[in-house]
């Protein structure tokens, strides 16, 4: 458990450092959100009403961003050699990276959603929701994603292969994520999003890093 | 305390890039495999280290096939490479903490060297708190190797590790590699230079080739 | 010697697929004709969707074989990956552009059949958006294939994406359905009815048929073709080291 937390830690670490993966995905967060009233035009109503839709898929496009280096940086410079000598599976060293991406990118665009809300002109109720959506989906993007980031580690210029891969997969996250703000803007409490997102979580969990490690061990050979 | 490579076959995509390869390595000993450039010495290393399955043959750690424990073989060992897995943004001494900790298995159970001390022994102790982004070719290096010492394995496997050391990193490395031997160790090295231990068995890769058409 | 073995399975199947072939191509052949013939002269005009609907024995059959490829190219990756067989990966990797080439079909006739339905070429309707969904799962599962270079990476690599996708296809299949549901309500004609009357069954039970042997038929000339290609790779390694 010890070298779990000391890979999330080393890993948080170096995304919030110089040249981190943070920073951007975050800048780049709001830059995107910016652009849609700039595209759609300033009026309050089309953009609240389009506010939860915006800021997810901002959300899934900053994620595909910032995963493109989450094991490439480790192949290329032999710390994935390394890692996979470490006292615990590669499938938890996997589960270890994923969740230092979401404590590093995940957890900070869920800091700034609400303000990307007042953006938007998103009305009081549906922050709670816009929270507890972020909360229960971006850990499923960071461990979808992890797997687009593990298949494409040694693929040049990756990036765009990566948001081909990965983007599709994340549909139901973006589906239910969007209708977990949307029930929250309506006044209905609970609804079946969440628990969805939960569930989608759920099924990561487990299988993500499984096919992460399954993915790595191909590039230690 | 052995390691033992038998028969092996090592197949990168359709090639095949040794055949009926065997190495013998026993406690305290020292095999330096040479050979010219892709005659396979990484190859092999990786074959050792584990992160490669031989197409044929299999090595045997103390006399069970590594394929069917990979759990103890791959915590016991020290695989020094190419890539010395430094990261730029840290500080010499965090890179080197970092591995010290991952890297060994039951922390507390043995005494370990502090890294202060790790780092000290491979000449870097007073670059501890620069960022590693500024060190030379020949530090790097020195860094990766200062895993073997501030983490206790008993198999070493390195490849090229005289690589861009200088005459005094290649001499603090041989009184590494004999302090390890002396208390019981393994190595398994790959080098292409100079590397001057007397009593290493010298095995040679891409001479004997199989041909593969025939 | 060493590079031999691995020949031996795919050498059978050459000469397995070369004696099979004519006959399953004779027999697409022989299910085309009939299925378009029930489709253009038998089948009765729809009284609300007129010829129009004619175009449902192509798409309905696209579907099927799209979702029926991906199924393909899973269970192959599957093996592959299990019994470490190479001609199970290139059974995945040979399947992936049929189906990809059925999933645009499916899309294209459905925009066709929409125009005089819907009166618009595209209607984010839910089955259209699981099936467009489908389509880039293909083109991802391609383009991981050609970004690797190394074979035997490409191959374990792919099939493990593969493998993600038939996990996720569900998944994706019931968020469409809901969001459909939640964004759409009902009004919109589906397209097929709760119902099918014999005279339509018939025609797209036999073309559904045609599809499967064109799908064998074309798989097993692409699975020929890698296979070569294979070992064409290996005889130039191995004659480059002389």
């Amino acid at each position: 458990m010890t070298v779990f937390l000391r890979i999330v830690v080393r890993d948080v670490r170096l995304a919030f450092g110089q040249g981190g993966a943070t920073v951007l995905a975050v800048v780049f967060f709001l830059l995107t959100v910016t652009l849609f009233p700039l595209g759609i035009g300033p009026e309050t109503g089309v953009l609240r009403r389009i506010a939860p839709g915006v800021i997810w898929v901002a959300a899934l496009l900053a994620a595909m961003l910032s995963l493109d280096r989450l094991f490439q940086a480790d192949l290329e410079d032999g710390s994935l050699d390394q890692l996979a000598l470490v006292p615990l599976p590669l499938e938890l060293v996997a589960a270890a990276k994923c969740l230092a991406h979401w404590i590093s990118t995940g957890l900070p665009m869920l800091a700034v959603s609400p303000l990307l809300g007042v953006l938007l002109g998103l009305n009081g109720e549906a922050y709670g929701g816009l929270l507890l959506a972020m909360a229960a989906g971006t850990p499923s993007l960071s461990l979808m994603g992890g797997i687009g980031a593990a298949l494409t580690v040694s693929v040049r210029r990756g990036g765009v292969l990566l948001s081909l891969l990965v983007l599709p997969l994340c549909v139901p996250v973006l589906v239910f994520g969007t209708g977990a703000v949307d029930s929250a803007i309506a006044g209905l409490e609970g609804g079946a999003h969440l628990p969805a997102l939960a569930a989608i979580l759920a099924a990561a969990l487990p299988l993500a890093p499984w096919a992460i490690a399954g993915a790595l061990r191909l590039n230690l050979e | 305390m052995s390691l033992i490579g038998l028969n092996l076959t090592c197949a990168r995509g359709d090639t095949i890039v040794f055949t009926g390869f065997d190495f013998d390595i026993a406690r305290g000993g020292i095999v330096v495999a040479r050979g010219a450039n892709g005659s396979g010495k990484t190859s092999l290393l990786r074959l050792a280290a584990g992160y490669l399955a031989p197409s044929v043959g299999e090595i045997r750690r103390d006399g069970t096939s590594i394929a069917d424990d990979p759990e103890r073989h791959r915590t016991s060992l020290h695989y020094v490479g190419h890539l010395d897995a430094v990261k730029p943004a840290l500080s010499v001494a965090e890179n080197l903490a970092f591995w010290s900790d991952v890297l060994t298995a039951n922390a507390g159970t043995s005494p370990r060297p502090s890294v202060g001390q790790a780092l000290d022994r491979m000449g870097l102790a007073g670059l501890a708190d620069m960022p590693a982004r500024y060190l030379s070719a020949g530090q790097r290096r020195r860094l990766a190797l200062a895993r073997l010492v501030a983490s206790s394995r008993p198999l070493w496997l390195l490849d090229e590790p005289t690589a861009s050391l200088d005459a005094a990193g290649m001499e603090t490395l041989i009184d590494l590699v004999a302090h390890h031997r002396s208390s019981g160790g393994m190595v398994l090295a790959a080098v292409h230079g100079p590397f001057a231990i007397d009593d290493a068995v010298t095995i040679r890769l891409g001479e004997s080739r199989a041909d593969g058409t025939s | 010697m060493a590079n031999w073995h691995r020949l031996a399975n795919p050498t059978l199947f050459l000469e397995w697929s070369r004696r099979v072939r004519p006959w399953t191509g004779v027999a697409t052949a022989a299910l085309l004709a009939t299925g378009v013939y029930l489709s253009l002269f038998v089948a009765p005009r729809d009284y609300q969707q007129g010829d129009a609907v004619r175009i449902m024995f192509v798409h309905v059959p696209s579907a099927w074989m799209a979702l029926f490829a991906y199924a393909v190219m899973a269970v192959a990756s599957a093996a592959g990956l299990i019994w470490k067989s190479p001609l199970a990966h290139l059974t995945a990797k040979a399947a992936a552009p049929i189906g990809a080439s059925f999933t645009l079909l499916a899309l294209a006739t459905g925009a066709l059949w929409g125009q005089p339905m819907w009166g618009t070429w595209w209607v984010w309707d839910a089955r259209l958006t699981s099936v467009l969904i489908l389509f880039f799962l293909y083109l991802g599962y391609i383009a991981l294939w050609q970004a690797i270079d190394d074979h035997a990476r490409a191959a374990k690599s792919a099939a493990i994406l593969a493998l993600v996708g038939v996990v996720n296809i569900p998944i994706i299949k019931f968020s469409v359905d809901w969001w459909n549901t939640l964004h759409q309500p009902a009004s919109v004609l589906r397209m097929d009815g709760p119902s099918i009357h014999s005279s339509l069954l018939t025609p797209l039970l036999v073309m559904g048929a045609a599809f499967a042997g064109y799908f064998v038929v074309v798989l097993s000339i692409r699975l020929e073709r890698e296979v070569l290609a294979r070992q064409v790779r290996t005889l130039r390694r191995v004659q480059s080291r002389g």
